[in-house]
Order: structure tokens, then sequence, then C-alpha cells
């Protein structure tokens, strides 16, 4: 599902350059669930940032699904983004002012769905996060746990091809945290591949695969026995 | 672009945050409103200064006589000079392209008197031209026509506080009163907005006047109107053969000043449209400031506004809108708020101006307040182009910002 061969990324910050990713290779094929763990500055977010089309390598090959990632412009990115691709943030970035609904709907829209379909389809995957009873809720009315089951909706309702999560437990307590993986490792084992990036080890402990990033360099790449979230909740 | 989604999209956003909605949609009818009020304003200025200046009319000469300084052609100096029936004749007819009418003046204080009530006033014999001289406004009755001065009729139009003094209450019209020994007949009351002095005269025919002084044919003054068309140089040019004409025609030294005298309204014409092109400029320069205040306003809350909204951009983004999909949506939400608002704003100022009227003329020397439509009109239209304009410029910075630096948290 993803090839990456002998990435690069440096960034310059004034006079001198920060070198982060040191080539990183690196493949995983569909239905797997990953995390990718490191201390803070070792290039894990930079990693994924690059995987989700959000930042662009210095040197390096990318291939998603058979498809070479590279010189994109904005507006094919945005299609990409769009099409293959779907994220789950720490900080959930919801747009505020709409519904639980509206922003499940959001992808679609750019999809040019008609509203119709839209609002179905959203009401579905809201429906499949449990949060069907909230849909009209803006995400102000929300609890964290919830805002983050909204933005997974969100995620999976374009069904992209790799979902792809930033720290998505950093800011719930553990037991909302061990709630929303219990969610993730389901989606997973409805087939979907699905990158975490965490520095939590009992959140990478619930994926199927760690992959240990030091100073721009992978230096573990393990399969680990999946510990079901389920069992702490 | 226009899309149905796209304008449901713009909406809810618009619905959804009221506060950014008010704010920006207030920045621009202000902007509006305060332009329409102070052109409205010079406008107004301008009237009340065209109303001033246009009691009198500015196309008019006025000729004096004088005594000569210089002797000329075996007559001594200090001879005193006389317009006679026959001047006006001859300059009537060797100038037919640059007059309008042509009309003595004479000047003769009169003793008159109407049943017990009498005084003094001014009794000043004219021809029919010498109405639109002085844009004399008749109340009641006629003026002075041609058929009075052929038939040396002795009919009178009489001053607005004449007929105060003489008649009270009373309605002077047809009434015969005593000027002087003779009787005259009512057939006009005027008013003047010279002031009290020119509304306590009495016009007659010119040829009545020399008829009951003994059937002379002298005239004191001579007014000529002549035609608007000439302008300032043209009048000018009038004034100068006039006076080439009449010296020859009077037998005067060309240099000689004292003969007689011209004054010539053409001169004060001109003054007062300098004055009124001074007011012009600043009522222009009032309104590009207003302009540029405007758009100076709107640009720094479209730059809020958009600023306000990198997250929501970088969210956007994130999950797969192009940089066109974004740019487009908030132009159009800021052109949609900038239009609505600003042609609101206009209809205020404009409203509010209307109902000025004359209520700011007394303590303000504001009258009639007004701005055009066409120029309110524009000037919303370049408020909404500079707002769109100001709202592209950051809108497409933001467009371009990669979603990660958006969505970075802080």
């Amino acid at each position: 599902m993803i090839e990456i061969k002998d990435l690069h990324k440096s960034y310059k910050m004034g006079s001198n350059s920060l070198h982060v990713l040191k080539g990183i290779n690196f493949s995983c094929k569909e239905g797997e669930l990953v995390a990718i763990m490191g201390s803070s500055g070792s290039g894990k977010s930079t990693l994924l940032n690059i995987l989700g089309m959000l930042d662009e390598a210095d040197e390096g090959e990318y291939i998603l699904d058979g498809i070479p990632i590279k010189n994109l412009n904005e507006t094919k990115a945005a299609n990409y983004r769009n099409k293959f691709l779907g994220f789950i943030f720490q900080s959930f970035n919801l747009i505020n002012y709409k519904t639980a609904l509206e922003n499940v709907a959001l992808p679609l829209y750019y999809q040019k769905m008609p509203r119709k379909q839209r609002q179905e389809k959203a009401l579905k995957y809201l429906e499949q996060v449990g949060l069907k009873e909230w849909s009209h809720h803006l995400p102000s009315e929300l609890s964290g746990g919830q805002k983050q089951r909204v933005a997974i909706a969100r995620a999976m309702v374009a069904e992209p091809k790799v979902l792809l999560a930033d720290e998505l437990t950093g800011a719930l307590d553990s037991t909302t945290s061990y709630e929303v993986m219990d969610l993730i490792q389901k989606i997973n084992d409805q087939g979907n591949t699905i990158l975490v990036v965490t520095h939590e080890p009992d959140i990478a402990q619930m994926c199927k695969r760690i992959i240990h990033l030091k100073d721009g360099v992978i230096v573990k790449d393990e399969k680990v026995k999946q510990v079901r979230a389920t069992a702490n909740v | 672009m226009f899309s149905r989604d796209t304008w449901q999209e713009i909406f809810l956003t618009i619905r959804k945050n009221k506060l950014r909605t008010v704010l920006s949609g207030f920045t621009v009818s202000l902007g509006i409103l305060i332009f329409v009020g102070l052109v409205g304003m010079t406008n107004g200025l301008q009237n009340t200064f065209e109303f001033f200046f246009s009691q009198d009319a500015t196309n008019v000469m006025y000729v004096f006589p004088g005594r000569t300084s210089i002797p000329y052609k075996g007559y001594k100096s200090l001879r005193r000079i006389e317009f006679e029936n026959d001047d006006l004749a001859d300059i009537k007819n060797d100038f037919p392209m640059f007059l309008e009418y042509i009309s003595p003046r004479i000047f003769r204080s009169a003793l008159v008197k109407y049943k017990e009530e009498s005084n003094n006033y001014t009794t000043i014999g004219v021809d029919w031209g010498q109405q639109f001289a002085e844009k004399t406004i008749m109340m009641k009755g006629r003026y002075i026509n041609q058929e009075d001065v052929k038939n040396k009729t002795k009919n009178a139009v009489i001053g607005r506080l004449v007929e105060q003094d003489l008649f009270g209450s009373m309605n002077s019209m047809g009434k015969y009163i005593d000027v002087g020994g003779s009787v005259f007949k009512v057939v006009g009351v005027f008013q003047d907005d010279g002031g009290d002095n020119e509304e306590r005269q009495l016009y007659i025919p010119y040829t009545t006047r020399q008829l009951i002084e003994k059937n002379t044919d002298k005239i004191d003054q001579i007014v000529i109107g002549f035609k608007e068309e000439l302008g300032y140089t043209g009048a000018m040019a009038f004034q100068r053969s006039l006076e080439r004409y009449l010296k020859d025609k009077k037998y005067i030294s060309p240099d000689d000043e004292n003969g007689f005298f011209v004054r010539n309204v053409a001169d004060n014409l001109k003054q007062n449209q300098d004055f009124a092109g001074v007011l012009a400029i600043i009522a222009a320069l009032v309104a590009f400031g207003t302009i540029i205040a405007g758009i100076i306003g709107i640009s720094n809350i479209m730059v809020y506004v958009v600023k306000e909204r990198t997250k929501e951009i970088g969210i956007r983004k994130a999950i797969g809108a192009t940089p066109r999909s974004v740019i487009s949506v908030i132009l159009l939400e800021s052109i949609f708020i900038t239009t609505i608002s600003g042609f609101l704003g206009m209809i205020i100022g404009m409203a509010l101006l209307s109902t000025l009227g004359d209520k700011l003329m007394d303590d303000y020397f504001i009258l009639n307040p007004g701005i055009g439509t066409g120029l309110a009109i524009s000037a919303t239209l370049v408020l909404i182009l500079f707002g769109s304009l100001a709202g592209y410029v950051p809108a497409k910075r933001a467009a371009r910002i990669k979603p990660i630096v958006a969505l970075r948290d802080d």
C-alpha cells in the first residue's frame, strides 16, 4: 500500500539546516495497523506529514497504492488527500461552527457529492462511531472523546486508502484513549490501513507493528502481538 | 463557482459567524454612510453658496455717467456727460449679438401717498429688462412692460414693504397712489432677496418719468444685460468695445477714465466661479479621502477575517479543499457581505440627507444636502471592488499556506 525509499527531509532554520529525516525506507501492506514511535524531535510527525502530502520530501520516493507521489501542485495534492487519505489530529481540528454531521460531510462536499447523499453517508459513519444522536451538536457541545470520534468518522467518510493519525489520544484521558483505540482497532479489523504516530507505549502495543524512529532513521521495526483495547476498558 | 452548494456553504458560514459578518458589514456600511454624508454636506454648502450669489443676475453691466477730466475735440474738461434715449437705441442697434436686454434707470425720490398714509420712497424709471437685472420676483400682478413704456402709462410696480407701509393688510392691486403729485395705478407688487431697501422702491416706466419732467430724453444710468453664452472673456471684450463706442459717441478722450463708469458683474461672476471651483475641489478631496479611509477600513477587516480563518482553511485543505475552492468561498462571502451592507449604508445615508433639507441652513449654511445617485453607486462599487481585492490577497496567501503550518497548535 505504502512504499517509501530513501526519504530525506531537512528544514532551514536561518542559516542552519536541520536534517530531520535521514533516509527512511519503509513499506506497509493493506490492512496493517502500524504505530510510529519515537521521542519528540525524532521525525515521526514529519514522516506522517509527508505521508499525508501535507509536506513534501526533499529526496526519495513515495508510492501510494501504486501511484508515485511527487511534484504535486496544490490542487492535485488536495484531490489526492481527499480521495486517498484520512487524517485524525491530536487537537481534533473540527470546524467549530459546523455541527458534527456537517463536519463529517465536509470531505464529501469537496468530492462534489450531492448534498442529500452526503448527509446520508455522513450519518452512516457517525452511526458507526456511535454518535448518531449527536449529529446536530456543535463540537463545543461534545466531549474530547466524542470530538475525536467525529474526527475519525470524518476521516473515514471518503473511504480513503490510508488513515493517518497524529497523536490521536494525546489530548484524551486513558479511559477515553482506550475507547478511541478500540474504535481504531475495529476499523482496522474491517481491513483499513492505519498509521498511528504516538509516543505512548501502551497505545503502540495496541497496533500490530511498531516502527521506532530515532534521530531521523528507523532503528527498529517489529511485529507485535496486538493488545486489544477492549481488555483495558 | 456559483453552484447552489457553494452558496449554501457561504450562507451557512455567514449565519454561523454573525459577529464577524456584522463587524465587516458594519465597516462597509459606515464607510459608505460617511462618504455619502460628507459629499452630501459639501454639496449642501455649494447650494448655499449658489443661493447667496444668485440674487442679482451675473450677466449685467451698469453704465454710470460722470464728468470728463481731459479736454477733447474742443470740449473743455469737467464736462458733465449725460445719456439720452437715442444712446439706448444706438446700443441696441449696434450690439445686437451681445445684448439680451437694455434698460435705463432714472432714480427719483418722491413722496408717495395713499389715503392717509404717506412716506418717501425711491422711484426708478425703468424698461422691462430691469426685472431680469435685479431678478425681481413678482408677488402679485405684473412688471412694467413694453406697452407701458411705449404709451407712457401711469402704472407703478411697488415693493412688498411699500404695500405694507401704505396699505397695511389691504390689497394694493388696482388702487391709485399719489407719487410726487401724479396719480399712478398699482399693477404689481414685487419682492426682492436683496433686502428691505430694495423692497422700499417703486418701478415706473422711464418714459412716464421723462414725460413728467417736461418730456426730457435724459436717462440716468444704463443697464445692459448681455448674453450668458459670452462667458467671462466675452463679457470683458463686450465691455471694452462698448466703452470705445460710447467715448467716441460722447466725444470723450480715449484716455479719459472719468467720462462714465462701467460696473461689470461678470467680474464678480468670475470671483464667484473661482470660489465655487475651490469648494468643488474641497468636495472632491473630502470624497476621495473618505473613499480611501473606507478602503483601508475594509482591507483591515478582510485581513483580520482571513487571519481568523487560517486554521479553518488548514483543516479544509487537509481534507481535500483545493486552493481555488478556498479562495472562491472567502471571496464570494466578502463580496456578498460588502454588497449588501454597502448598498444598505448608501440608502441610509441618502435617506438621512433627504430628511435634512434646509434644517441646517441657518446654523451651518448647508442647504438641501444630497448626492447624485450615480456617484453614490459608483463609490459603493469602488468600495466593494477594493473590499474584494483586500479579501483576495490574504485569501490567496492563506490558500497557499501548507495545511501543516495552518494546523500547528498554538
